[in-house]
Parts: structure tokens; sequence; C-alpha cells
């Protein structure tokens, strides 16, 4: 299965939901639209032509520019055809949330709880969106461009006395 | 008035003992449930894991992993320093084979830039994978057997386990902190004296393994405490995003090695070792298995490997040998540029995976085209299996856990980054 024959079946499937597809090195990476991962994700779990059915990872970028500032990609794993897929989504500054794929890959939950931790950006229908990693007091997303290297005095609460 | 000092002063040890990390309060009408906090220091959680367990009687209802104890923060540090900068800390990931993560990060960053390895250094690198794939399989099976009570397989497989380090030791002069790669070829070539060990070692592998599977596998205790332990159904391990021997003892047949193959593992014969059992007994055995294979993939690797440089051919991208830069302008002057400023790799985003002892090991980068990683997402396999805790201690006996936390094989270090 080649990357042409995959991006004729995304589109072939959600005509208005593909952004851009780009190829670096082999690697195929599609952007869809924000509002349309959760059906995207079903039916490339679902399509047999396709057939991604292990979640590999979710994680985040921070570009630290105006406008869509973060990206949430998907790695995923098809055991049928034995190859990888990256699905990509733009996320906003402003209230960064993105729909949950949990309910299509049960294996995503604590890569997004994790996303959450570090960037901040919410996965609307997840079913325990906390923190993976920090605490739950801690206020920053440490993987944001503006959280410096060092981290914040103080950010991190001590055990009461 | 004894009596009620006593209590005063018990009260006040309760009181003092009495924090948020300690108490947790449960909603239960029955009152017949406990909670018991398990780790973040437990001999049986292999590193800082912290499992509360919801408990009616010795059956547990529900399991909350809590991870983040050995979190380092990798992914920001990676930020903030060259890609050659980063290798040692791969080090730290999988500390129980430093070699292979080594291995993934180079591969991923030689992805990005585009270099080419020559033919010795990729089946150096194979040798290192497996030799790796073998120390670590030795500690799961050995310290899954001491969960359960077998202590002499643990001393067994660590005995096994010295040979390998050995063998590092003379390949790049550390035990445990390989740092063995570099963006383009290794550090050190392998040399005559490493082949003549791993071929000693190898000579008596097969019959050591043997040995250590002799102990068990008859061994009523242990089958009792292993077989049917930690089931999942194969649908629910792919849906949950397993990788590794967890997911091959599932009877799904997926090792990158075969399925994708890198490096020269599509010149070398060895089979994926699978099961259909899925639970912590067939983990077990693919684990035995599996470093039998790659004791097959040792020897065939070691006949075969070319004479050759050890380096890619480019200068711009590959540190120089040593001892040139010291006499050599031109090669001062890329040692010079390489150290201060990097690996120029082109704007662009790269995915490079490997097959290591736990799972699927992937390093995603965002580069900028600087010689710094924009964005640098390690994809640990011990992270995404330790998902499937809560969902196979489900229903079991509570000391059931230790048995399905060793047949994960969880390390730490690489789970919290």
């Amino acid at each position: 299965m080649t990357n042409d024959e995959i991006v004729a079946a995304l589109k072939a499937a959600h005509p208005d939901s593909v952004v851009q597809v780009t190829d670096f090195r082999g690697d195929l990476a599609v952007t869809v639209r924000k509002s349309d991962i959760v059906k995207v994700a079903t039916s490339v779990r679902d399509i047999p032509s396709l057939a991604f059915d292990l979640v590999i990872d979710v994680l985040g970028v921070d570009f630290n520019r105006p406008g869509d500032r973060f990206e949430v990609v998907y790695i995923l794993y098809s055991t049928t055809h034995k190859r990888h897929l990256r699905l990509k989504v733009a996320v906003e500054e402003e209230h960064p949330a993105v729909p949950s794929v949990t309910s299509v890959w049960p294996g995503a939950n604590w890569h997004e709880r994790e996303t959450f931790d570090m960037f901040g950006i919410r996965f609307e229908g997840h079913p325990d969106m906390r923190r993976l990693y920090m605490p739950e007091e801690f206020e920053y997303y440490p993987l944001r461009k503006d959280f410096p290297l060092l981290g914040i005095p103080d950010s991190l609460p001590l055990p009461r006395r | 008035m004894n009596s009620r000092s006593e209590e005063t002063r018990k009260s006040k040890i309760l009181a003092a003992l009495e924090d948020q990390d300690t108490s947790v309060s449960v909603d239960d009408p029955l009152e017949n449930s406990m909670v018991l906090n398990m780790g973040p220091q437990h001999p049986a959680t292999h590193g800082v894991l912290r499992l509360l367990v919801k408990l009616d009687g010795e059956t547990v209802i529900a399991a909350v992993p809590e991870l983040g104890y050995l979190h380092r923060g990798y992914e920001k540090l990676a930020e903030n320093m060259t890609y050659h900068e980063f290798i040692p800390h791969t080090d730290r990931l999988d500390y129980l084979s430093p070699i292979s993560n080594n291995v993934a990060f180079a591969m991923a960053v030689e992805k990005l830039a585009g270099v080419e390895l020559p033919p010795r250094a990729q089946y150096i690198r194979v040798l290192c994978c497996e030799m790796a794939r073998i120390a670590s399989h030795l500690v799961a099976t050995g310290s899954m057997a001491m969960d359960v009570g077998a202590l002499t397989v643990l001393l067994w497989t660590f005995r096994e386990r010295e040979k390998i380090l050995d063998v590092y030791d003379v390949l790049c002069g550390a035990r445990f902190t390989t740092s063995y790669t570099r963006i383009g070829g290794m550090s050190t070539d392998w040399t005559p004296q490493c082949t003549t060990m791993l071929e000693a070692f190898l000579a008596e592998f097969d019959k050591d393994v043997t040995e250590i599977e002799q102990l068990l596998r008859t061994n009523r205790i242990f089958i009792d405490r292993c077989e049917g332990v930690g089931y999942l159904s194969r649908d629910q391990i792919v849906g949950l995003g397993l990788t590794g021997p967890v997911l091959r003892a599932a009877g799904v047949p997926r090792d990158l090695r075969r399925d994708n193959p890198y490096l020269v593992y599509n010149d070398l014969d060895f089979n994926v070792v699978t099961a259909t059992e899925s639970d912590a007994l067939a983990r077990f055995y693919v684990r035995i298995a599996e470093m039998r294979e790659s004791a097959k993939i040792l020897r065939q690797a070691l006949e075969k490997l070319p004479a050759g440089p050890f380096r890619a051919d480019e200068p711009k991208r590959v540190l120089p040998e040593k001892g040139r830069t010291y006499t050599k302008m031109e090669e001062l002057i890329y040692d010079f540029m390489l150290i201060n400023i990097g690996v120029d790799p082109p704007v662009g985003e790269v995915y490079s995976a490997i097959e290591s002892s736990k799972g699927e090991l992937g390093f995603y980068i965002v580069s900028d085209g600087t010689g710094q990683p924009w964005r640098m997402k390690i994809r640990s396999p011990s992270m995404t299996n330790l998902q499937a805790l809560p969902y196979m201690v489900k229903g079991g006996m509570i000391s059931d856990i230790v048995a399905i936390i060793g047949s994960l094989d969880p390390v730490m270090g690489e789970a919290d980054k």
C-alpha cells in the first residue's frame, strides 16, 4: 500500500476533511480538519484498505506562532498492511481543545493525558482528563516554548508540614 | 491517666502520619473494600511506579497507576541541546538496554539528515541491538521469576547478563551508560576481542537458557502463579496500542525487524516468536524464545560482519576520527562546527522506530533547520504497555499484580522520560 493509495482512500471517504498532505523522507503525514478528527480516525481504523488499528502515539507540538500555535500528531500503525501513518490537526492558541479519539483507540488515553499535561491541550470527551506526569497542583505546561528550561521557582508545591 | 496519655500519643502519631499522600477516602456503601497504596517504593513495581489498588478482600476491584516519579523532562532538555549532546540522555531511558536506545536515536537523526550508513556500521548496530535485547530479556525473565518467588533464576540470568556487559565494556568503555552511537556511525570500531568474547558467550548461551528454562518449565508454583494470569484478549491488546513481546504473546506477529526492516535485518534469518495464550506465562516464554532468536541473529551477524569504515563518509554531518582533528585543518574545522553548532538537518518532521526489547521505541523529531530539535517526542514502549495494567489486574488476586507487572516488563526510566 503506497502513500498515494492511502491519500486517495482518505480523500474518497472524507473529501472535505483533508487539508494538507506532506511526504518527507517517505513519511506520509495528512493534516485533517480538527472538527473531523474522530470521523476520520474511525474510517482510518475501519476501512479495510487502511485498517490502522494500532495507535502508536499522540503528541503535541508547540510552533510558537500566531494563529494555529499548536499541532496534535497521531502516529498510527496498521498490523494488516504493516506500515505507519501520521494524522495531524492544527490547534489554536486560545482555549486549545481537540475532540478525543479514545472512543476509536482506547490506547490513546494516556497519550492524550500526556499531551494535556505538557501543552495544556484539552481533549473533549476524554474519560479521565488528568495530568500524567506533573502534580495536579502544577499550574504551567512545561513543554510550551514560553516555559523556561530552568523551571519557575516555587511552581512545584512541596508536601504539607 | 496512663492509658489516656498513651491514647493521645497514639492519635498524635496517627495525625502526623495522616496527610494527603497517605490517606484516601473511598465511597463504598458496603464498607468491605480497602484501598492499598503500592509503591512508588516497592521492590516488585520495577522502579518508581505507584499503583493505587482498590480491594475486596484479596480481589482487585480497580487499579490506578500513577506515573511521573522519575520524570526528568528529557523532551524539554532535548529542545535545548544539539543532537549529539542528547545521546548520553538516551542511555537513561530504558536503562536495561541502553545501547539499543542509542541506535534508535541515531537512526532517527540520520533519517532526518539523510545520512546513509556503511554496511559495517549497520552490522555493528544489529549486534548492539540484539545484545541489548538478550540483556534486557534476561533481566525481565529473571526478575519476573523472582517476583513470584523463584530467586535462583534471577542470579542465573544476571550471571549471563554480566557477560554481555563485559562486551559493552570492551566495545565502548562503559558497561551501563554506553553512549555508543554517533550521528552517522559509532564512537569506536568493533574489535576482534569483542568477537572473541561474544563467541564465547554464544557458545554457552543456548545451554544456559535451557538451564534457566528448565528451572521453571515444570515448576508447579511458577506455572500456577503465571498461567492464565493477566489475560487480555487480542482485540483489547491491539486497541490499547501495546507492542513488543506482550503483543506477540497475544498472537499478533508484529515485529518491526520483519515488517518494516531497518539496518540489515533483511539479510538475516530469524523467526518472529508468537504465542496465543496472552497471559503472563506466554509472555515469559515469548521472551525466552526471543533470546534464542537473538542469539541466532548474533551468530549470523558475526559471520557476515564486513570490513570497511564504521562511519559514514560525510564530513559535514559525521564527526571525524579524533586523531585526525589533531593534525588536519579540515577535520578540525568540521569537528568544531559539529560540536558547537551541530548536525544541520533540513526543515521537516520524521518518525523513526526500532523494535526494542520492550516494543516499539520511536523518536519523532520536528526540525527547524538548526542544530537543535524544535520538538522531540520519545515514543516509549514501557509507558504504553503500562496502560494495560489496570485492565489486566482487574478481577485478579492481589498477589497476581507482581506477576503481571513482571510480565509487562516496564522500565520506569523510559515510561516517565
